[in-house]
């Protein structure tokens, strides 16, 4: 076989590819300041993180009214819900940035390649929702994955933080083993590496192309499963969670989970001719990672474990959104999904922003008994924390009530009744854990000297304020979020369309 | 389709009979007297001495990362310049396009397995005096925390 002697390079549209640039070039420039930098002064290394991620927010907010295009020879697609996805990746990851700083001064890391990291990690997620291919979809994995590895376990001096990075490590590399050998099936089934032949594949006669095809199919699911911490493939997160510094924590429950779930969410849209295949399966998926985030929750003693089973319960609710929409494309947009995990990040950014609080001396406690007295020392705070808290739970004028609400009724929609019923009683179980949280802010008082130490600094309140505020706010602005994200009324590229695309067959 | 994998099929076959059996045959033939020095592990022919679940220095680790990044590179450099120097691949003309193309990507790519091994060599990773490897700046006993409104 002789290579094709005239090569063309491929056109290349700037453009589509401008964000994941900016967030990824931002980052080689973090970490070339990082190198040179006054000792132990991380202003301009933040700053110029920042501002990647305004100019990679920026390109994406332009992109918005254009329509769909691929271009690096289809490697890399817009569409509205990558543009969404990534839009949410980056303001993610600038909450993140914004109240890391002193946190990690409080816990003497001094490592200032956390924001680098951070920046090609979330180029990484970026990689991942912005393309049909499904090698870019590993390639974006791994890139997401091994930086957080490395972040995970920046901590050096904490045991905890070991153990979470190499748990992380062993378990995440497995899980991407999975998925490479469920790509390479598909591969040969197929023939190419566009999610779009999955459709074409799997509604042919030929018993020796479905078969390899259904298999390459599981596989490529649990290694996206794993990643959005679905059970059974869940067991890595409280650990990880737990271990993992407390930015890291909020990194990988919001930027990394809205990767994966997004991901899902497109493979299982280009994949509705196997429907009855992954629907029950998926669905027994949902029922067991609600059931089992929300009642582990129950027996948890400290925050960032329980919140690591919170973020398996919200992934839960997440795949009940999901399959909601699989089940019946036509009446159930895709909306609801993004928009539950707008809900999910503001609260779970914010909730993270006020525990780095618990930082002092190098160590960091986050037991319930630390939070006690949180409203002596930062009434405003405490308020925000439980407002965050009741946003979980799913109390009426919060973000998370709607979020759910939404899910709920889709579910409804879609009858899937098994799933809507699981969904409300799972969350009537979560009133259990998270009133914990409020009460140890409010209820229990300190023992001795008040445990909750520092004083947040400017960037952590701005976050956690602003985390609060659309939380609180989301409810009003329901219509025009729900019509940014699904782009209606914009003639060029309105998401249901996009997603609910199928090849002709 | 089938048939052009007829051959290769049969190969895997015969070698896994032809294997197996040679295995199996001198497991069940064979004699076995065991004397405590032959079931000892194998230590190039050595008395082996000693636990081998031994402490070693994390810098083996620091060595076998940093070979990973020469060996890609060397990879990716060598796989690159086969074709860059003979674009013609057979045909007449010579492809600038692609040689122009395939240059960029290259010298990106470079770039920044550069600034990588820079960087390692900046913050001294390869440097294995105790004074270096101990410094406080790296042990973090140096930082403090910002006074209280500083920004970020």
């Amino acid at each position: 076989m002789r290579l094709n002697p005239l090569h063309t390079p491929p056109s290349i549209d700037w453009m589509v590819v401008s964000p994941v640039l900016a967030v990824s070039v931002g980052g080689v420039l973090a970490l070339l300041l990082a190198m040179f930098r006054p000792k132990a002064d991380n202003t301009a290394v933040i700053w110029t993180s920042l501002l990647a991620l305004f100019g990679a927010g920026y390109a994406l907010v332009a992109q918005l009214p254009l329509p769909e295009a691929s271009t690096f020879g289809d490697m890399v697609y817009r569409d509205r819900l990558g543009l969404i996805a990534q839009l949410l990746i980056v303001i993610s990851t600038a909450v993140v940035i914004l109240f890391s700083e002193q946190y990690l001064r409080a816990r003497r890391i001094p490592f200032s390649e956390f924001y680098p990291l951070a920046l090609w990690s979330s180029a990484g997620a970026m990689m991942m929702v912005s393309t049909k291919s499904l090698l870019m979809v590993f390639i974006g994995l791994e890139v997401l994955s091994i930086a957080l590895y490395v972040m995970a376990g920046m901590a050096k001096q904490s045991n905890r933080s070991e153990e979470s990075a190499i748990k992380y490590f062993l378990l995440g590399s497995f899980a991407s083993a999975w998925l490479l050998l469920g790509i390479a099936y598909i591969f040969g089934t197929t023939g190419t590496l566009n999610i779009e032949a999955i459709a074409g594949a799997a509604v042919s006669d030929n018993a020796l192309v479905r078969g390899p095809l259904l298999f390459g199919f599981s596989l490529l699911l649990i290694g996206l499963l794993f990643k959005a911490a679905l059970a059974p493939f869940h067991q890595w997160t409280p650990d990880v969670y737990q271990g993992a510094p407390i930015n890291v924590t909020a990194f990988m429950a919001t930027v990394s989970k809205a990767a994966a779930v997004v991901t899902l969410l497109r493979v299982l849209n280009h994949a509705l001719p196997l429907k009855d295949f992954f629907i029950p399966a998926l669905t027994v998926v949902a029922m067991l990672t609600m059931i089992v985030g929300n009642i582990a929750a129950l027996a948890q003693t400290d925050v960032k474990r329980l919140m690591g089973y919170s973020s398996i319960a919200n992934a839960g609710y997440l795949l009940v959104a999901i399959l909601a929409h699989v089940k019946s494309p036509d009446q159930v947009p895709v909306t609801t999904t993004l928009f539950f995990l707008v809900a999910y990040a503001a609260t779970t950014l914010g909730l993270f922003a006020i525990l780095t609080l618990a930082a002092k001396d190098g160590k960091e406690e986050t037991s319930f008994a630390d939070l006690n007295g949180l409203y002596h020392r930062e009434p405003i705070l405490a308020v925000c924390l439980a407002i965050l808290s009741f946003s979980l739970i799913g109390v009426p004028p919060l973000a998370g009530f709607l979020g759910k609400f939404l899910i709920f009724q889709d579910a409804i929609v879609a009858e899937q009744l098994p799933l809507a019923v699981v969904l409300a009683i799972t969350s009537v179980i979560s009133i259990g854990y998270y009133l914990k949280v409020v009460r140890a802010t409010w209820v229990d008082e300190p023992q001795g000297e008040i445990s909750t130490r520092s004083v947040l600094p400017g960037g952590a309140k701005f976050a956690a304020l602003a985390c609060t505020g659309i939380v609180v706010l989301l409810m009003i602005l329901q219509t025009p979020v729900s019509k940014f994200i699904s782009g209606s009324g914009q003639p060029s590229a309105p998401l249901s369309a996009s997603a609910n695309a199928q090849p002709d067959r | 389709m089938a048939n052009d994998f007829t051959p290769i099929l049969i190969l895997v076959g015969l070698a896994a009979i032809i294997c197996g059996a040679m295995v199996t045959l001198s497991w069940v033939l064979g004699p076995k007297k065991v004397t405590p020095y032959k079931s000892s592990p194998y230590e190039c022919g050595v008395t082996p001495s000693g636990s081998a679940r031994e402490r070693f220095p994390i810098k083996f680790y620091l060595v076998a990362m940093l070979f990973i990044l020469f060996d890609i590179e060397v990879v990716f450099l060598w796989s690159w310049l086969t074709v860059f120097v003979d674009p013609k691949m057979g045909s007449a003309a010579a492809d600038l396009n692609f040689q122009v193309f395939s240059f960029v990507a290259i010298m990106v790519y470079m770039l920044l397995w550069i600034i990588g091994d820079w960087y390692v060599l900046k913050i001294d990773a390869i440097n294995w005096d105790e004074e270096a490897a101990l410094d406080a700046a790296k042990l973090g006993t140096v930082l403090e925390p910002l006074a209280e409104g500083d920004a970020a």
